[in-house]
């Protein structure tokens, strides 16, 4: 090989781009097509920085927006190689229309998204808004709440969406700057470990084998178009999680690090729950701890896959729970948050009788605070004590100005 | 370098192993097919294609039939261009790495799009790939006008044109901007070729598109598509009319090596007048009218200056 190994130290401090950066290096990724963003750029510019120093071979196009950057990988992932990219909010608004494109086409490009608020005000710093923005497009999304989790995430990322059983591009988030600028602790694997778990690119379809010509991203109209939709669908139904779960089963062996399509902290007795995405999930893991202390029996649930949306799992895991809170850090305009409509919809037709209550936070980048949970987690268990939500459904939480409440 | 074809006569060229297959649903008439067809004829290359959403795309790739016997890829509206950009850097890519399955063989990268796909909605996209120096062809299907939506103005319709958002009434004669000079716009990228070509100049063609597809780095080919549809004449008559667009000068045939030497390649023996070329084709009827028969006149200057322009550069060899 034409490049050189790195040698990485069992924990090295980095921040949640430069895990991704490494993350992708390792993987040997052969075209990157990217446009810069704040706050995801670091994960590109890294790669191109390895690129100039010789530690992975391929391709860096540095392209003139973020809808060309995801137009380039899916030419070259059409091409038949592995492919990756990043962004973040703006970026990714624009990429929409090809996100769409890109999972249709079955192609498993890897896009590291650097969760970031969508203008209007503008604004550069973290919540979910694109993160849901891309929730109907096709693609598989995982979700990333530490440095470590980005770059464990990467790998699983690639080992599932080229499989030629999915097929399908996925998304890997984490929080910007909470985690996409924090450095911490990650521990590594190194070069020959991470990428034998993932292995080499199998091409199929690849319009580069110039023996077998293929036509990609044909017409379809209303005699084919739903049965391809259905079939993607389908696919993402039945065929990824086990994927999914056979992924991170396959990685705790080697890394002895476990995952799980819906995390859970503190669940095994737990009368109350946050259920959340992103950084605010270790936040929620502190407070519950501290909640216990004085006797309320609290639990933090994480959402790890959003999509496909591990619908029958959060059912099973909120059974027993008598009050839950769906936390939206994504404004939903104008209807309850993403995540109280999918927790309520998985709920409904079981035997439980929880209570759920949806909060919206953190919009912008606004701290979610020990306080705001601590308060959250005593109004869960006023609504267990009360036997009925005694809050309005839907709430504002760390908002100036006076209480926003809906519902 | 790629081997050049050798084409001796045009019986030879059009019985020639074909990549494009005459199965599409493109008009009767339609030169799209025509362009295409000369374009895939003119190298023995392997070829790895893109259309942008346009005529060319719905009437060639209708799940489950396809027209394209070479590799070929559409995406959108605006990023063909782009998608064979990416094409072309994993081909590199792999070629470095040492993962071609053919390593001998080099393809070509070709996208076509139409006036709509490269002068407007995908100009970004193709200046990104012009200037970032993909070795990629781009080739334009220049109909002048958005046909495959029934007939919006793009930034290419010509002046007086009729377009159904520029329509010609009462009160107005239609198109009111003037075409927009993509050639010269795309060469100033300092890209290694750039040309205008004719299907009915096949020679020149050929010439052009080998030339293009010869050199390291992107091309970029303006081609005339006569659009029967649209322009409204019949679709036994394309040919002619593309003569006429030809031998008028108001599709003049030329090329730009570098980005500055500037080559005429076609000087029609007898030059027709511009207003035979209008004549022909209804969507310039409405010109014909007293009212509006200072634009005839105005439409021949603007030819003749244009060509005085070209062959002034042509002379000065800047």
């Amino acid at each position: 090989m034409a490049f050189d190994k790195l040698e990485l130290r069992d924990i090295e401090v980095w921040d949640g781009n430069f895990a991704a950066a490494q993350a992708l290096r390792q993987c040997q990724i052969d075209v990157v097509a990217a446009y810069p963003i704040t706050p995801s750029t670091p994960i590109v510019e890294g790669y191109a920085k390895f690129l100039a120093d010789g530690y992975v071979e391929g391709e860096f196009v540095m392209v003139e927006s973020e809808h060309a950057a995801m137009s380039g990988c899916i030419g070259a992932s059409a091409a038949g190689g592995r492919v990756a990219t990043a962004t973040s909010s703006q970026g990714f608004a624009l990429m929409v229309e090809t996100l769409y494109q890109a999972s249709g086409m079955r192609l498993p490009i890897i896009l590291n998204v650097v969760n970031r608020a969508l203008a209007a005000p503008l604004n550069v710093n973290g919540d979910h808004s694109d993160m849901y923005l891309g929730r109907d497009s096709g693609w598989i999304q995982f979700d990333a709440y530490s440095p470590q989790e980005a770059y464990d995430l990467n790998f699983i990322a690639f080992r599932v969406a080229e499989d030629h059983d999915v097929r399908l591009p996925a998304m890997v988030h984490q929080d910007g700057f909470m985690t996409s600028h924090t450095a911490q602790g990650v521990k590594t694997l190194d070069d020959d470990t991470a990428y034998g778990f993932v292995g080499d690119f199998k091409p199929m379809n690849d319009m580069l084998d110039l023996d077998h010509p293929v036509s990609h991203g044909v017409q379809t109209e209303e005699d084919w178009h739903f049965e391809h939709k259905a079939r993607q669908h389908r696919d993402l139904m039945l065929n990824v999680a086990p994927k999914i779960q056979a992924a991170f089963d396959a990685f705790e062996k080697l890394s002895g690090r476990k995952y799980n399509m819906v995390e859970q902290y503190s669940m095994e007795d737990a009368d109350v729950a946050v259920v959340c995405l992103g950084t605010s999930v270790e936040t929620a893991r502190e407070v519950a701890l501290e909640m216990r202390k004085e006797g309320i029996k609290a639990g933090v649930v994480g959402i790890r896959v959003l999509r496909p949306f591990p619908f029958m799992k959060i059912a099973e895991v909120l059974k027993d729970v008598k009050a839950i809170a769906a936390l939206d850090r994504s404004s939903p305009n104008g209807a309850p948050g993403m995540l109280f409509n999918e927790i309520a919809g998985a709920l409904f037709n079981t035997d439980t009788k929880a209570l759920l209550s949806g909060y919206v936070y953190g919009l912008g980048g606004r701290d979610l605070t020990k306080a705001h949970l601590r308060d959250l987690y005593k109004e869960l268990q006023a609504n267990v004590d009360a036997g009925k939500v005694t809050t309005q459904l839907q709430q504002f939480i760390g908002v100036r100005g006076p209480k926003l409440a809906f519902l | 370098m790629s081997e050049m074809k050798k084409i001796k006569n045009l019986k030879e060229f059009s019985t020639s192993a074909d990549r494009f297959e005459g199965a599409n649903l493109l008009c009767p008439g339609c030169a799209h097919s025509i362009i295409v067809r000369e374009v895939l004829n003119a190298t023995n290359d392997d070829l790895i294609l893109s259309a942008s959403t346009g005529c060319l795309e719905v009437c060639t790739a209708v799940y489950p039939y396809t027209s394209w016997d070479a590799s070929w890829i559409h995406i959108g509206f605006e990023n063909g261009s782009t998608a064979v950009a990416g094409a072309e850097s994993m081909y590199k890519a792999l070629k470095t790495k040492g993962r071609l399955k053919q390593p001998d063989r080099k393809p070509k990268f070709v996208s076509f799009a139409g006036d709509g796909a490269s002068y407007d909605i995908g100009f970004q996209w193709i200046s990104g790939c012009m200037e970032r120096g993909h070795t990629m062809m781009h080739v334009v299907l220049d109909n002048e006008v958005y046909a495959n939506t029934g007939g919006q103005r793009s930034s290419s319709t010509p002046i007086g044109s009729s377009a159904t958002t520029s329509p010609a009434g009462r009160k107005s004669y239609g198109e009111k901007k003037n075409k927009k000079d993509m050639v010269s716009i795309m060469a100033s990228h300092g890209i290694p070729y750039a040309a205008q070509v004719s299907p009915n100049k096949w020679k020149d063609m050929v010439k052009k598109i080998q030339h293009g597809l010869s050199v390291e780095g992107p091309s970029f080919i303006n081609a005339i598509s006569a659009c029967t549809t649209e322009w409204k004449f019949d679709p036994k008559d394309t040919m002619a009319i593309t003569d006429l667009a030809t031998d008028s000068l108001v599709f003049p045939l030329y090329e730009i090596i570098d980005g500055h030497e500037l080559n005429i390649t076609y000087r029609p023996k007898n030059v027709v007048p511009v207003e035979e070329y209008l004549a022909a084709q209804g969507r310039f009827k409405h010109l014909f009218k007293d009212q509006y028969k200072y634009l005839i006149k105005e439409w021949q200057e603007r030819v003749d200056a244009q060509w005085a322009y070209l062959q002034r550069r042509e002379e000065a060899r800047v």
